[in-house]
């Protein structure tokens, strides 16, 4: 236990508590729960929309990940809100996530 | 646009293609308040921006077009889902605003359960309509709940088209004089200050009739079971529903229905009915109004506000709605030609923010013009499903259209007297050629059936293997109009007319 333990701890980011919230329909890939309370565990690269993504595919979606998921961004006609606000407006992908914030995917697609 | 070459590429530039608009940005409108949703390509609104924006388009929506007179009855479809919970929660903020600038007419909404087509369980169903009721109670609007297998219960005269009554046909001068009247009763009524519609209003909502019966909803899975294919399952899900709402609004003396539909729904639906062979009614598929049935107008105020709009503000402002998993929920992108479209659009859209929005303006310069030289003529025969102008010839032994159908038809029919009648692609109770009265019913009921639709509509009968399991009126109307045309042939052979091989003495 030195100075260089610590100085690395403080390299990684810490864990987050984030809400993540599916609606329209696309809950159904989620075995109809539309809300989760989720911890993203700490890591080296800090947490963003992109990393999100990868961890709900992992952890979260129940099936048929391509309903949800198109490359590394969601489906077209999936509509992203980060505090009740538009994604486009935040960076999209790009967009770090922070404590306490809530991510809503709502499906705009006919039939969820 | 679309060039190709040096130049294009020259010009790329190294920054992204599309200007984000960032949080430090303002709202373009009030340039204070903090941007929430970006609208179109790149405008930012705040909040309260967006809900004037939002609203605005309702009302300018249904200002403009001027079809829906003070005090009338509307019907507003909700289908549970976004759009159309969006535009019942419009028409109850607009109703309810002060007198000068409030909406005029006396809604009811209906909700179409839709489970037995859908393969779901009773317990679902019933679980959802509990949702649904509980919405329509906060609404408080007259609300009628009713089940698809009550398509089984229509008589065949929903398949008809009734004539409109003169005075609410919509000149300019009409409409302003109807606002006048209305604005004038209204001050001589008094300050009461009521709804319209809250004077009988019956407790709660009313069904048609009690619950379905097992046998209907057993009925209507099979027949949904045997459709082929989900495009024609969807198709054939949106004839039914149809008929059953404009049934309901015909009993209760509704003469507009609104529908939801909005403006990504309505390009991806031009899309798809171009390439269900249903191009002739575009205008009147995806068009603000849609006359077909005569006396009952249907309307589409939502059709400006694109999805993500009005997914964002029953977000921000809290709209309830009631999803229900509908017969495409959860099927693979290629399943059916609404889905494949969907998909197609919304990807383009993704790269292309102006795809919706052009496909939509397209769609609006859509002209309902009659055919050259029918103008004076008595409209021809009409679709049996889709209650649109028949657009193919019955006579037609010249296109390959015609003459594969013809084949087709002829196949199924045991070679008789009728053969002989003249040429070999005769066909039987077709208007226009001649053919025994009542020989479909004996001969073949499914030709019957085939050749009073539409070109569209005869493409998704194909996927449907037996017209034994549609509901009776479709059958009933199909006999009752082909037993007409074969008696007006009769009754025309008889009636000395402007044959050309006729030779009349003294001349005609």
């Amino acid at each position: 236990m030195g100075v260089s333990c610590e100085l690395g701890f403080l390299n990684m980011a810490a864990p987050l508590s984030v809400e993540v919230e599916f609606g329209g329909g696309a809950e159904l890939l989620f075995d109809g729960v539309k809300k989760h309370q989720v911890t993203l565990p700490g890591q080296e690269e800090p947490w963003d929309i992109r990393n999100l993504l990868v961890w709900i595919k992992k952890n979260l979606l129940k099936e048929r990940p391509e309903l949800f998921i198109q490359g590394d961004s969601v489906r077209p006609g999936i509509l992203v809100l980060i505090n009740d606000a538009d994604w486009e407006l935040l960076g999209e992908l790009d967009y770090q996530l922070q404590d306490q914030d809530s991510i809503l995917f709502i499906s705009t697609l006919h039939g969820g | 646009m679309c060039e190709v070459g040096e130049d294009y590429r020259a010009s790329a530039p190294e920054e992204p293609p599309l200007t984000r608009p960032g949080r430090e940005q303002k709202c373009v409108k009030c340039k204070e308040g903090p941007p929430v949703v970006v609208i179109r390509a790149g405008d930012a609104f705040c909040r309260d921006c967006f809900k004037v924006f939002y609203v605005h388009k309702f009302r300018a929506m249904l200002g403009k077009n001027r079809l829906i007179f003070p005090g009338e009855k509307v019907l507003l479809a909700w289908s549970g889902g976004p759009s159309s919970s969006s535009m019942v929660w419009q028409v109850l903020e607009g109703l309810s605003r002060d007198s000068a600038k409030r909406l005029r007419f006396v809604p009811g909404v209906i909700y179409v359960d839709e489970g037995a087509a859908c393969g779901r369980s009773p317990e679902d169903r019933a679980r959802t309509l509990v949702e649904v009721e509980q919405v329509l109670q906060n609404v408080g609007f007259p609300s009628h709940v009713i089940a698809l297998e009550e398509v089984f219960g229509l008589p065949p005269s929903v398949l008809r088209c009734f004539a409109r009554e003169p005075e609410s046909v919509g000149t300019e001068g009409a409409y302003k004089a109807a606002v006048d009247s209305f604005l004038q009763q209204q001050c001589v009524l008094g300050a009461g200050g009521e709804e319209p519609w809250s004077q009988p209003r019956p407790q709660g909502p009313q069904s048609l009739a009690g619950p379905p019966t097992a046998v209907q909803t057993e009925a209507l899975s099979r027949l949904f079971d045997s459709v082929k294919t989900l495009t024609a399952k969807e198709e054939l899900l949106q004839t039914l529903r149809t008929h059953l709402i404009l049934h309901v609004a015909r009993t209760h003396g509704y003469s507009k229905v609104m529908a939801g539909d909005s403006c990504t729904r309505l390009a991806v639906k031009l899309m798809t009915s171009l390439a269900l062979g249903r191009g002739a009614f575009l205008a009147w598929d995806t068009g603000f109004s849609d006359e077909r049935h005569g006396d009952v107008v249907v309307v589409r105020p939502m059709r400006e506000h694109t999805l993500k709009e009005v997914a964002f503000y029953n977000r921000l402002f809290a709209v309830p709605s009631v999803f229900t998993p509908a017969v495409d929920t959860k099927a693979p992108e290629k399943a059916s030609i609404h889905r494949l479209m969907e998909a197609f659009l919304l990807r383009l859209q993704a790269q292309f923010p102006s795809t919706v929005s052009t496909v939509y303006r397209t769609s609006e310069k859509l002209v309902k013009a009659p055919r050259e030289g029918c103008a004076a003529s008595p409209p021809g025969p009409r679709c049996l499903l889709c209650l649109c102008t028949l657009d193919v010839d019955s006579a037609d032994s010249a296109t390959a259209f015609g003459a594969q159908t013809s084949s087709h038809l002829s196949q199924m029919q045991a070679p008789g007297p009728q053969a002989e009648a003249g040429t070999p692609t005769t066909l039987c109770c077709c208007p226009g050629l001649g053919g025994a009265q009542g020989c479909c019913a004996r001969e073949d009921p499914r030709a019957c059936v085939v050749e009073q639709l539409c070109y569209g509509c005869r493409v998704n009968a194909r996927d449907l293997p037996s017209l034994d399991s549609l509901p009776p009126y479709i059958l009933a109307e199909a006999q009752l109009r082909s037993q007409r045309a074969g008696g007006e042939q009769e009754i025309q052979a008889y009636l000395l007319g402007d044959h050309d091989d006729e030779v009349l003495p003294g001349g005609s």
